[in-house]
Formats: structure tokens, C-alpha cells, sequence
């Protein structure tokens, strides 16, 4: 089922034509992957699909991205409400410099998500569990995040976002600062997250699209060049480009 | 376990579940081709059908793993021969289907005595095929050292065979037993082929566990 439909999508910063005329359709609990070289829009997409794009100055789009049936870029959207369904990670872990328990809470107190501090507790613990950090974590909650690994930080920063339960995860390329001990976990994080949620990721690594996702677009200027499943992405690819790209020919 | 593994044992299990196909179809054309089980063919065609797609599934899942995780080491190692043994396991089901063709029709000539040759040929090569699976499952390397010495006796006794049947039809003027005793010779020929599949396993698995290659020794020397 399609979870996030991608119609003619184009954005435009003041004059540059970021993105030209997208369409994707993205299915429900698979990985997404897009990949391309430097500057062809992927993260740019990634960030349209939360409108983290409508706080750049000068950012126009045309076309629509729809989200369970509905525009987002529609103006009745309640943009608070669209970023807690699509929860975001970032290219470097950046947790708050509270502590872990407060990082993961933060959310829900500021979304005024939980009504009690024993539900707090309950969306912790869950959430530091779908990360595998709790086994770890559950006796140290009150230090502060920022003693934690960098791989750590980063699955505290994914326990952030699904605390306020979305039913989407962006991550721009979220271990692009991890070792590649560290980058496997969290890889195996992502598959095992994958069963509850539609994940879309931008990545630099092809073969880090290649091992996780089930689907994977390609990019190259702006453009979606081919949008397909990874496995024929990755050794039937339609379109010349994509298999030059992926084979390490350019980019 | 990670993704990756999983996907690893789904492969051995894939390549075990064709390995038990393969055996009950040899088992099946030389039952057929010793009298104590008539009407094997359709079970062997069957059978065939089976092996073949499993052969498209596994090169497939083959060609998958090497492209999307990017192995190295015994990983690659494991699933380069992987794709060798699933070669070597339809090949041996092409083989048996060969027997069962002809086994019908043998079993009707009482003349053709290297019968008990054959049938030694046939205890020999099952046991290597099953020993050569068992080697794969369990990473056993000396018993696959142990199959590959099998090899020897097999083509001896094939050598055997063919010289017996080449003085029958030396001593025949029988049309029809010629023709049969050729075929007999073609049977010989499968049979041995069969012990050689299970041989190319072997010299596999020895490549899977400690990254030597074993073929073509004198070649390589």
C-alpha cells in the first residue's frame, strides 16, 4: 500500500530548480533508499517530504506529496502535527544536551503527547527498547546524552523520533559519522524498525542502499532517473545512468 | 543474527532441500535401472522439474546477496561455491534423468552381465553424494578429502564395466544387444559422471572452508 504519494513534484530555491517533476509512489514499512551523487536533490526531497525545506528563505514548490491521502502542501496543514507523523534524523547524531531519559520525553512534552509521568516512563522504555538501548540504558537515564558513542547517540536520536509515534522515519544519511562496526547496527536497527514503520533514507553509500532497502530511486540532477525495487536497481537496472552510477562509472 | 546471516542460511538450507531432491531422483533411476523399483520415470521427470527451478532460485538469490551486500572473505567464498554446487546438483539430476530413461529397457537383458559391476559403481556413487552433501552441511572438510578418494575406485570400476561390455558385444551378432549394450555403456557413463559432481562439491567445500583451490592439481603445478 502506498504510504507516501509523490505527484509532479518541483522546488525551486528562488531560481534554482532543485527538484523536477517527481513522482514516487512510496510503500508502507519497506525502506526506501534514494540515492545520487553531491547535489541532485535527494535530501532535498527527503526534507520535502516533513516540509523542513519551508524553512529555507526563498523555497517554492509546485506539485504535491501525499501522505495517507492527503496534500501536505496543502495550507489547512497543521505542519506541527505533519513533523511529528514524519519524524526526522539527521546526518550527525544531534541529541540535546540533557539527559537520555529527557531527550526521548522531549517530544511527548512538548507535542503535550503524555498525559502522566507513568505513561512518560512507559514511552521511554519503549522507545529506548525499539532501539536496543535499554538494555544498557535503563540504570544510567539521568546522565547526560552526550556521554554516550556516537552510535549511540544516533539510536537515541531515532528513540527521539519515534517516542511521538510516527508512521514515518527520514533519515539523512544517518551514519555517515559512524565507524563501520557502528553503521551495521544501526543498519540492523533500520531493518528491524522497518516492520513498524515506512522508512525513507538518503545515503552517500550505495552499498549501504543495497543491504537495507527494498526499494531504491535514483537521482541524478534534479531528476528521479529510475525508481524500482533495490535488487533490480542493483543488478538489472533499466536505465543507462543508473547502472553507470551504480557501478562506480560516475558520481 | 544479522539480516545478512539470515539470508546466508536460508541459502544453505535452499542448496540441503535440492541436495535431498537430487538424491531420492538418483535413487529413484537406479532402482529403476536394479529391477526393485519399475515405473521411476514419471517420479524422476517429476522430480526434475523441482531441481530445475530450484537451480533458478538459488543462482538467483546468489547473484542478489553478491549485489546488494557486497561479501568478502568466506562470506564470498560461501556463496561463489554455493553457485558451483547448485551447478554440480542439477547436473547430477540431468544425469539420473539419463539413467531412468534407459533403465527401463536394460533391466530386460539378462545377457548384459556387468549388471553387478554397475551396481557396485551405483553403492559407491550414492554414498559419495551422500557423504558430499554431508561434508557441505557440517563445513567437514575431511570427509570431503574422504569422498574425493572414492573418485578412483569409481572410474576403475567404470573402466571395468566398459571392458566387459565391449567383449559382449564383441561375442554378440544380436543387433538389439549392441544397441542395448551401448546404452549400458551411456548408464556407466552417468553413474561416474554423478561420482564427479560429487567430487567438483567436495574440492568446493574445501575452497569454502580454507579459500584453497584443489582442481586441476597438475594443472596448477
Amino acid at each position: 500500500m502506498s504510504k507516501i504519494e509523490i505527484r509532479n513534484f518541483n522546488l525551486y530555491y528562488a531560481n534554482f530548480h532543485a527538484l523536477k517533476d517527481i513522482s514516487i509512489s512510496i510503500e508502507e514499512k519497506r525502506i526506501t533508499a534514494m540515492i545520487g551523487p553531491s547535489g541532485c536533490g535527494k535530501s532535498t526531497l527527503l526534507r520535502s517530504i516533513n516540509r523542513i525545506n519551508d524553512t529555507i528563505e526563498g523555497v517554492k514548490t509546485v506539485g504535491e506529496i501525499n501522505i495517507e491521502g492527503i496534500n501536505i502542501y496543502n495550507d489547512n496543514i497543521d505542519v506541527d502535527f505533519l513533523r511529528r507523523n514524519v519524524g526526522m534524523v539527521f546526518q550527525r547524531p544531534n541529541p540535546f544536551p540533557i539527559s537520555i531519559y529527557e531527550n526521548v520525553a522531549f517530544g511527548l512534552r512538548v507535542n503535550r503527547i503524555a498525559s502522566s509521568k507513568e505513561i512518560t516512563d512507559q514511552t521511554v522504555e519503549k522507545s529506548l527498547k525499539s532501539v536496543l538501548l535499554w538494555d544498557n540504558m535503563k540504570d544510567k537515564l539521568h546522565k547526560s546524552a552526550l556521554t554516550l558513542t556516537l552510535e549511540q547517540q544516533q539510536r537515541l536520536c531515532i528513540a527521539r523520533a519515534i517516542a511521538v509515534a510516527p508512521h514515518i522515519i527520514l533519515l539523512d544519511e544517518p551514519c555517515s559519522s559512524l565507524d563501520p562496526v557502528a553503521t551495521r547496527k544501526i543498519e540492523e536497527l533500520m531493518i528491524q524498525l522497518k516492520d513498524e514503520y515506512t522508512i525513507v533514507i538518503v545515503t552517500h553509500n550505495m552499498q549501504q542502499a543495497a543491504r537495507i532497502s527494498q526499494d531504491t530511486a535514483f537521482m541524478l540532477l534534479g531528476k528521479l532517473i529510475e525508481f524500482s525495487k533495490t535488487d533490480e536497481i542493483f543488478t538489472n537496472p533499466s536505465k543507462k545512468e543508473t547502472d553507470d552510477y551504480v557501478s562506480g562509472r560516475f558520481g | 543474527m544479522r539480516h545478512f546471516d539470515i539470508e546466508m542460511n536460508d541459502l544453505q538450507n535452499r542448496l540441503l532441500d535440492m541436495a535431498s531432491l537430487v538424491q531420492e531422483m538418483i535413487r529413484a533411476a537406479t532402482g529403476e535401472l536394479s529391477g526393485k523399483d519399475s515405473k521411476q520415470v514419471e517420479k524422476v521427470y517429476s522430480l526434475e522439474k523441482k531441481v530445475n527451478i530450484q537451480e533458478i532460485v538459488i543462482d538467483d538469490k546468489c547473484l542478489k546477496l553478491i549485489a546488494l551486500n557486497q561479501p568478502v572473505g568466506t562470506d564470498l567464498r560461501f556463496i561463489t561455491s554455493a553457485m558451483r554446487i547448485n551447478s554440480d546438483l542439477e547436473r547430477m539430476g540431468d544425469e539420473a534423468v539419463n539413467i531412468s530413461r534407459m533403465a527401463k529397457d536394460l533391466i530386460r537383458y539378462k545377457e548384459l552381465k556387468p549388471f553387478e559391476d554397475i551396481s557396485k559403481m551405483v553403492l559407491c556413487v550414492e554414498n559419495m553424494v551422500v557423504e558430499s552433501i554431508k561434508a557441505f552441511n557440517t563445513s567437514d572438510t575431511d570427509l570431503a578429502l574422504l569422498v574425493l578418494k572414492k573418485d578412483d575406485e569409481v572410474d576403475k570400476l567404470r573402466d571395468k564395466v566398459i571392458d566387459d561390455i565391449k567383449n559382449i558385444m564383441v561375442s554378440s551378432s544380436s543387433p538389439e544387444v549392441i544397441q542395448k549394450a551401448v546404452d549400458l555403456i551411456f548408464v556407466a557413463k552417468s553413474i561416474e559422471r554423478i561420482g564427479d559432481h560429487a567430487t567438483n562439491i567436495c574440492e568446493d567445500i574445501i575452497f569454502m572452508v580454507h579459500g584453497k583451490d584443489i582442481r586441476h592439481p597438475k594443472t596448477n603445478s
